[in-house]
């Protein structure tokens, strides 16, 4: 049995690079506390060197040219956690949660998937990598010598079982995390190395130590063992990111929007994942006048003040994050928050990706995430509510309808298999007649009716004038008496000869039809005729 | 052929050999397949739709346009395919439409306001692709607006849909796609039909008796346009007739 370590060294320094990669390489350094009293409490690699330690003052570290000086977020560092618990589960469904910076893997038959022990350390490093986490792998038979190793060692580490405490010998006690008592009586003994302690006999290390000194001298040999704490798999995936300035503009903000997609995207990837949604959260700056923002209390119904809050549910799962980009930039562009923005929280709904097969006799379908931006398009140049599939409500009221989201049907490969029987309907259908189709007159057209004996005879609307030849009806509906919005019409369907155009040279004008059946309404609340629609 | 020419083409035909097999030779254009519409008179006389082209129907308000819209539509959805409708004036009936056999799941329905719109939204549903037929509907748009759209659009359009399954429909009161249309339709209604239903029959002083019901319409269709030797099927003339039923025989007037 084999356990992995995985070990992220400088953490809360690698969590904030993470979320600026900008910063990657450069002089950096991180201060906590409260304001007067700033201190760094990590510094980079190539901040050391130009004389930046930690502890010192955040007043002496800006006296560095070229120092880049940013506070400890602790929001950075709970995402940071989050991916390398997903690197972690990527790989392994036993894990445990040791730390925060630190995690542990059984390795036990993942040998015919991963190959070697060397080869899944690479996957882990390699994985952390795309995740912006540059991490140190060790993979020992017990899971503390993995521990200590990770956290010792640089890079990946395979120790193999029995030679434990020869690997372990070079690290400093400091390593085995003794408590400071024991730390400065170890120094003071003069052991400094892990191989010093093992050389002592355990039994007299028992006497001064206790039974501490019993676990060091363990731990220093690689010869204690426990079981793993198994951490639960969490499935929530979230990237946010505090903005020194806030951000008025789309583009900057998409900028940043790119950055925590491809940040979202990879933690997806990781787990072979997608996002079925995205849900956009940003903290908005105040206004000085406290002013109410009217687009957002239009646009939205749950709209909190100083809050912008968007979700973009996707048709099939997916983690391109330069397609979810696009979106999400439409989006905001269709309804853009209504101040700077201070702080940008990005969450997906994980859900597995959508496996299809294609054939060579299934009809060709748009491609979902290419529809979904095509969608977003021309919403973007109709308006939202005016782009989907039709969807018929179970009521008598005219023109009745709703809009819904569209997307490609997911039966419709499995229809296709049917398509033998359809095309039999078809035929049968073709057989008959066709059926006459209706022109709907949004919103209905006032109308001038002249009526004998209760029926119509001549009509005006629109312009045209025509006498009627044909009629049926009436044809009286009502309902909804019970709601705010109740309707009682009497429908006549009409056909009408209309009199001649004054100007039938004129090719600007509107061409005016010769006749026509057209269905006109009385309504009975509102005491008008009005055109409902025309057969065409 | 002079040995001077003989010579020329061997040298540009050898020149040409890694990027085109025979330079010389005249390519004819693959033959297009053509889908049904869902009316025969409609098929025959125009050997259906053809794909990857650019389809006008035109004619008058009542002329029956929508109606050989809706059954394209219906034939299209029936066969699992995925459709998309852009209305220039928002005039799409979605009963109607289902009632003649449109699978409404299948059509993404784009509601505009102007002409302007639809061509945009049109534009980009063309480049999305996949979609089995793209209807433009500019029915009720004024003829002088639909005019100005500029010809290259159309021409876009064609090319946009050239050698992809997509078939193309516009719906105009007046053809203005020109030759950039493989195949064009003009439709005007004829007689219309009315049917009076029984126990009504008697003497009445209303000038229309009550109890009438449309029972359906000659609609006469004419070829105005059409490649059809690129078609794969044979077409009998350039003039037909067909019969729309009333909404009544699906359950619209009289069995409410």
């Amino acid at each position: 049995m084999a356990f992995a370590s995985i070990f992220v060294p400088n953490f809360p320094l690698q969590a904030v690079v993470r979320s600026e990669p900008a910063l990657r390489g450069r002089p950096l350094a991180l201060i906590a506390g409260n304001p007067p009293l700033c201190s760094v409490i990590a510094v980079s690699e190539k901040t050391a060197h130009i004389g930046v330690g930690i502890g010192m003052t955040k007043t002496d570290a800006e006296q560095f040219a070229g120092l880049e000086i940013r506070p400890r977020s602790p929001a950075q560092e709970k995402t940071a956690h989050a991916v390398l618990l997903d690197v972690g589960w990527s790989v392994s469904p036993r894990m445990e949660d040791t730390a925060p910076d630190t995690i542990v893997l059984d390795l036990s038959g993942l040998e015919s998937l991963f190959g070697s022990e060397n080869d899944i350390g690479a996957r882990l490093v390699e994985r952390s990598s795309a995740c912006g986490l540059a991490v140190n792998v060790a993979i020992a038979s017990n899971i503390d010598t993995a521990l200590i190793a990770a956290r010792g060692f640089d890079g990946i580490s395979v120790i193999p079982s029995g030679e434990e405490s020869q690997y372990l010998g070079c690290l400093p006690v400091r390593a085995l995390s003794p408590s400071d008592e024991t730390s400065e009586t170890l120094n003071r003994w003069g052991v400094a190395t892990c191989a010093d302690l093992t050389r002592l006999p355990v039994l007299d290390l028992s006497e001064r130590l206790g039974q501490e000194g019993v676990r060091l001298h363990e731990l220093a040999r690689g010869a204690l063992s426990r079981s793993l704490v198994i951490a639960e798999p969490v499935h929530s995936f979230e990237e946010e990111m505090e903005l020194e300035d806030a951000v008025e503009e789309l583009d900057p903000l998409s900028f940043l929007l790119g950055r925590l997609l491809d940040q979202l995207c990879a933690r997806l990837a990781a787990r072979s994942l997608g996002a079925a949604a995205i849900r956009v959260r940003c903290e908005l700056q105040p206004s000085p006048e406290k002013a109410v923002d009217i687009r957002a209390s239009v646009f939205s119904e749950k709209e909190r003040p100083g809050l912008y809050e968007r979700e973009m549910q996707l048709p099939v799962p997916a983690r391109d994050s330069k397609m979810l980009l696009k979106l999400l930039r439409l989006r905001l562009q269709l309804n853009p928050p209504g101040a700077p923005i201070q702080k940008i929280a990005l969450a997906a709904e994980a859900a597995r990706p959508r496996a299809a097969q294609g054939g060579f006799f299934v009809p060709a379908f748009p491609d979902p995430e290419k529809l979904e931006i095509t969608i977003a398009r021309i919403a973007h140049v109709v308006g939202e509510g005016n782009v989907g599939s039709p969807s018929l409500m179970d009521t008598y009221r005219p023109d009745s309808f709703q809009m819904r989201r569209f997307s490609t049907p997911q039966e419709a490969v499995e229809t296709t298999s049917r398509r033998s029987s359809a095309r039999s309907a078809g035929k049968q259908r073709a057989d008959s007649k066709a059926l006459t189709s209706f022109r709907v007159f949004r919103p209905a057209v006032p109308a001038q009716l002249e009526l004998r004996a209760g029926c119509p005879t001549r009509v005006a609307f629109q312009g045209l004038r025509g006498e009627v030849t044909a009629a049926s009806g009436p044809w009286r509906t009502s309902g909804d008496w019970w709601r705010e919005d109740p309707w009682q019409q009497d429908e006549w369907d009409l056909e009408i000869q209309f009199h001649a155009s004054p100007e039938p040279h004129d090719r600007s004008a509107k061409a005016s039809p010769k006749s026509g059946i057209y269905r006109f309404y009385y309504d009975s609340l509102r005491r008008g005729w009005f055109v409902r629609g025309a057969y065409d | 052929m002079s040995s001077k020419t003989s010579a020329l083409r061997l040298q540009v035909e050898s020149s040409l050999a890694a990027r085109v097999a025979s330079p010389f030779q005249y390519r004819g254009r693959p033959a297009v397949e053509a889908v049904p519409t869902g009316v025969p008179p409609v098929d025959l006389l125009t050997g259906g739709l053809p794909r990857g082209s650019l389809t006008e129907i035109y004619g008058p308000p009542c002329s029956g346009r929508t109606s050989l819209l809706i059954s394209a539509l219906a034939s299209r959805t029936a066969a699992a395919e995925v459709c998309a409708l852009v209305d220039a004036r928002d005039a799409f009936d979605p009963r109607s439409a289902e009632a003649a056999g449109v699978k409404l799941e299948q059509l993404l329905w784009v509601r505009c306001r102007n002409v302007d719109q639809a061509i945009r939204s049109t534009d980009l549903l063309i480049q999305g692709g996949g979609f089995g037929l793209i209807a433009l509907d500019l029915g009720d748009a004024p003829p002088n607006l639909v005019r100005y759209v500029p010809l290259q659009v159309w021409f876009r359009f064609r090319r946009a849909v050239e050698h992809t399954p997509t078939i193309f429909l516009v719906l105009e009161q007046e053809s203005n796609a020109k030759t950039c249309a493989s195949l064009v339709l003009g439709l005007h209604a004829q007689e219309t039909q009315w049917l009076r239903t029984a126990g009504n029959a008697g003497e009445s002083s209303a000038p229309h008796p009550p109890g009438h019901l449309l029972d359906g319409w000659e609609i006469h269709a004419e070829t105005i346009r059409s490649h059809c030797a690129r078609l794969e099927c044979d077409v009998a003339d350039s003039k037909g007739a067909f019969w729309l039923s009333g909404m009544w025989n699906w359950g619209g007037r009289g069995q409410r």
